[in-house]
């Protein structure tokens, strides 16, 4: 494969304009290299701390330089996308996933070098840059054109363009009076509907309803099989999961991971949950009344540090302190999970312990519950109850703190817990049937 | 991973992209995208309006009538000395109508260029094309307009008795140095206008200066009349003026005096020709400098 097909690529003239769906195997993509390529992309954008924007300002403080900070979107990114593959970035907002899309897309320009071997179609920022006071029809030629398309194709490819945004009710309506859904829908279909080698989309499943969002899902596998390559910026790592091989993770413009989009779901979720959202609460002021107090309540993970949140499928380990003000013959705890719809999903209690503890009068306990964690995504807040059951009942302190904690995935499927679980399909013969049956 | 970005044979990938800018290899591209949005922003001026066009012209026609009333029958330049048959002034108003019909298409294509770029932000900021297709489709729309004005200027000429004559075959000569220029500038002045937001108020004054300091009114006797050679001379170096005069000259009447009468020798229509160059050159370097950073300054 080596340096002859790349001088050959080199002084070869540019694919044609329009590239049909029998011709998919252009000759950029079938020479066994990447599609799209990024070596050491960086961008740094100047934020200037007040605009100039007039010549009077410029006349009057000639000498002030417009003083600006400057910020690193981006951070010496590399990576690579096969022909034919599906490609995620995924990372928090602001993290650099839409600035590399647009240096992809040759909207900005930066450091670094990137290849886009093909014809490039994008779907960026939800839109393709409509214009509102013509009628779909127009924008849908204007925005053939403007990706590639000779006039004429792009006029052949009108009725199959709003056919599949379903909007061939209204292609006479000019798009101002189109709902935000609609125009989006436009512009996906304008952007899928192009015949382009590479596709880069930005965000597009956040928006539509269901059966859209299906036709998304459907289109992206049939773009799979003719061996189209997507670039695909996201924040749900179901969908990631679903149709990306590998996946980029960014976070501040630099890479955290590269590589198979399972870890990538799960830093993507630890760095949302687990780093940042370091509140714990404050330990219960010393002196209030009752027999004994929780001073505080936590979660650790599987290495013994307080996390704030949890991912799916990993030990999970509940702390609660606890100090005494009377002395305790068998000390218990027990805590109640509830969650978001304040319904108890899991309670935890040493209740059935064959022995409690005893416990002096000032002295503290901890009590720690480990368990691996099958709660289905979402919020979880822990209710503690205290009891000692040699006095009992009136010993008993309630706390219920602003605590809680996330539990972090991205296979919720809807019930309350998601159990490891072995699924098998296979047809159902005669003879099996009936050996159910009997 | 398959793919390992340390080891890659760059040199095999071809030529990495380079980012946005302001022209392209695919000249053809450029024409349908600048055709496309012109023909749009054309049909959005005129849907829904029953006379369509006749808005377009309604507006060089009453600046017409109103001048054309003011300085014949008021201050008498079109009537006074100069205006009998086969002198300068002669076809004064035809004169009067083409003038300001050029000086439309110049003032029409600058003016609207100023916010082009800004206004196409949508555009700008999602898709990669070559950015000069904004000002570009400016011009083009404002050429749709002086087309159709100049059938109507030579209606105009024909019914006031103004012949055919062979030099009507300089008009292509005459637009393209107008145009020339007006490309020029709406690319300066659109690629400065997203870091002055105030050269739109500027140049709008500006074009008001060039309007009184192009033959557009006064016919260019009056002006032979007032200054003195040397001064007669620099005021035809101003691109405009030679255009305008040029026009009147070979469209209207041959006896008013041509350019090159007025500049002093048709070597001197050099330096008209140059400021266009310059100005083109200019507009294009600045434009094409600024293009890739458009994006993230709007």
């Amino acid at each position: 494969m080596g340096a002859a097909t790349g001088r050959a690529l080199r002084t070869e003239p540019r694919p044609p304009a329009l590239v049909t769906l029998s011709a998919m195997a252009s000759p950029a993509i079938a020479d066994g290299l990447p599609a799209v390529v990024a070596r050491d992309v960086s961008k740094t954008f100047r934020l200037p701390q007040e605009r100039v924007h007039t010549l009077k300002e410029r006349v009057l403080h000639p000498r002030r330089r417009t003083r600006y900070e400057t910020f690193r979107a981006l951070d010496h990114i590399s990576f690579a996308v096969e022909p034919g593959e599906f490609f995620g970035i995924a990372g928090r907002n602001g993290s650099g996933k839409s600035t590399l899309l647009k240096c992809i897309a040759g909207i900005y320009g930066c450091g670094g070098d990137i290849w886009c071997r093909g014809r490039l179609s994008t779907f960026i920022e939800l839109g393709v840059g409509f214009n509102p006071d013509l009628a779909a029809q127009d924008n849908v030629v204007m925005n053939g054109i403007m990706m590639g398309l000779s006039p004429r194709e792009a006029r052949k490819r009108v009725d199959t363009v709003i056919e599949f945004a379903e909007l061939e009710d209204f292609k006479d309506l000019k798009l101002k009076n189109y709902s935000s859904g609609m125009h989006v829908r436009l512009a996906f279909a304008v952007a899928i509907q192009v015949d382009a080698d590479i596709l880069l989309i930005d965000e597009v499943l956040a928006v539509g309803d269901a059966a859209f969002q299906q036709k998304c899902f459907d289109a992206f596998a049939t773009m799979r099989k003719q061996g189209k390559t997507i670039v695909f910026v996201t924040h749900d790592m179901g969908a990631l999961k679903r149709f990306c091989q590998h996946a980029l993770l960014l976070e501040r413009g630099s890479t955290v991971y590269l590589g198979d989009t399972e870890t990538v779901a799960d830093r993507y979720l630890e760095i949302n949950f687990g780093r940042d959202e370091r509140t714990f609460p404050a330990e219960q002021d010393e002196g209030c009344e009752g027999d004994a107090r929780v001073i505080a309540v936590w979660v650790e993970n599987e290495r013994g540090e307080r996390v704030a949140g949890v991912p799916q499928g990993h030990q999970l380990t509940l702390q609660v302190l606890v100090a005494y003000a009377v002395d305790v013959e068998d000390g218990h705890a027990g805590v109640f999970l509830h969650n978001d719809e304040q319904r108890t999903v899991l309670v935890l209690s040493t209740i059935l312990q064959p022995e409690g503890t005893r416990f002096r009068a000032g002295e503290r306990a901890l009590f720690s519950f480990s368990f691996q964690n099958v709660l289905a995504p979402g919020r979880y807040s822990p209710v503690v109850n205290l009891a000692d059951r040699g006095a009992p009942l009136d010993t008993v302190d309630q706390y219920e703190s602003g605590f809680s904690f996330v539990v972090t995935g991205s296979r919720a499927l809807g019930g309350v817990v998601d159990l490891p679980t072995e699924v098998t399909v296979r047809r159902a013969d005669a003879v099996t049937a009936r050996d159910v049956l009997a | 991973m398959s793919v390992d970005t340390q080891s890659l044979p760059y040199e095999s990938l071809g030529p990495p992209i380079r980012g946005p800018r302001a022209l392209t290899d695919d000249w053809s591209r450029v024409w349908h995208l600048t055709f496309n949005i012109a023909r749009n922003q054309w049909k959005l001026r005129f849907f829904g309006s029953v006379l369509g066009y006749f808005w377009q012209l309604i507006r060089p026609l009453l600046l017409f009538g109103v001048l054309y009333v003011f300085f014949t029958v008021i201050a008498h330049i079109g009537s006074g000395p100069g205006s009998g048959p086969g002198e300068p002034n002669h076809f004064y108003g035809a004169q009067l109508l083409g003038s300001i019909v050029l000086f439309t298409f110049f003032s029409e294509s600058t003016n609207g260029a100023v916010r082009c770029v800004v206004d196409n932000e949508a555009l700008v900021r999602k898709i990669q094309f070559p950015r000069m297709v904004i000002p570009l489709s400016v011009v083009l729309l404002a050429m749709f307009n002086l087309g159709l004005n100049l059938i109507v200027v030579m209606v105009f000429a024909l019914i006031s008795g103004v012949r055919p004559m062979l030099t009507w075959l300089e008009l292509p000569l005459l637009i393209a140095m107008l145009t020339f220029l007006s490309v020029g500038l709406a690319m300066l002045l659109a690629a400065l206008f997203v870091y002055f937001r105030d050269m739109q108020p500027i140049w709008e004054v500006l074009t008001q200066v060039l309007f009184y300091a192009s033959p557009v009114i006064v016919p260019v006797t009056t002006v032979e009349q007032r200054l003195s050679p040397a001064l007669v001379h620099l005021y035809m170096v101003n691109p405009l003026a030679t255009v305008l005069q040029q026009f009147r000259h070979a469209m209207i009447n041959h006896a008013t005096p041509s350019a090159s009468a007025l500049l002093g020798g048709s070597v001197r229509l050099l330096a008209p020709i140059a400021i266009v160059v310059v100005v083109f050159g200019l507009g294009l370097s600045v434009f094409n400098r600024t293009a890739p950073y458009v994006a993230e300054n709007l």
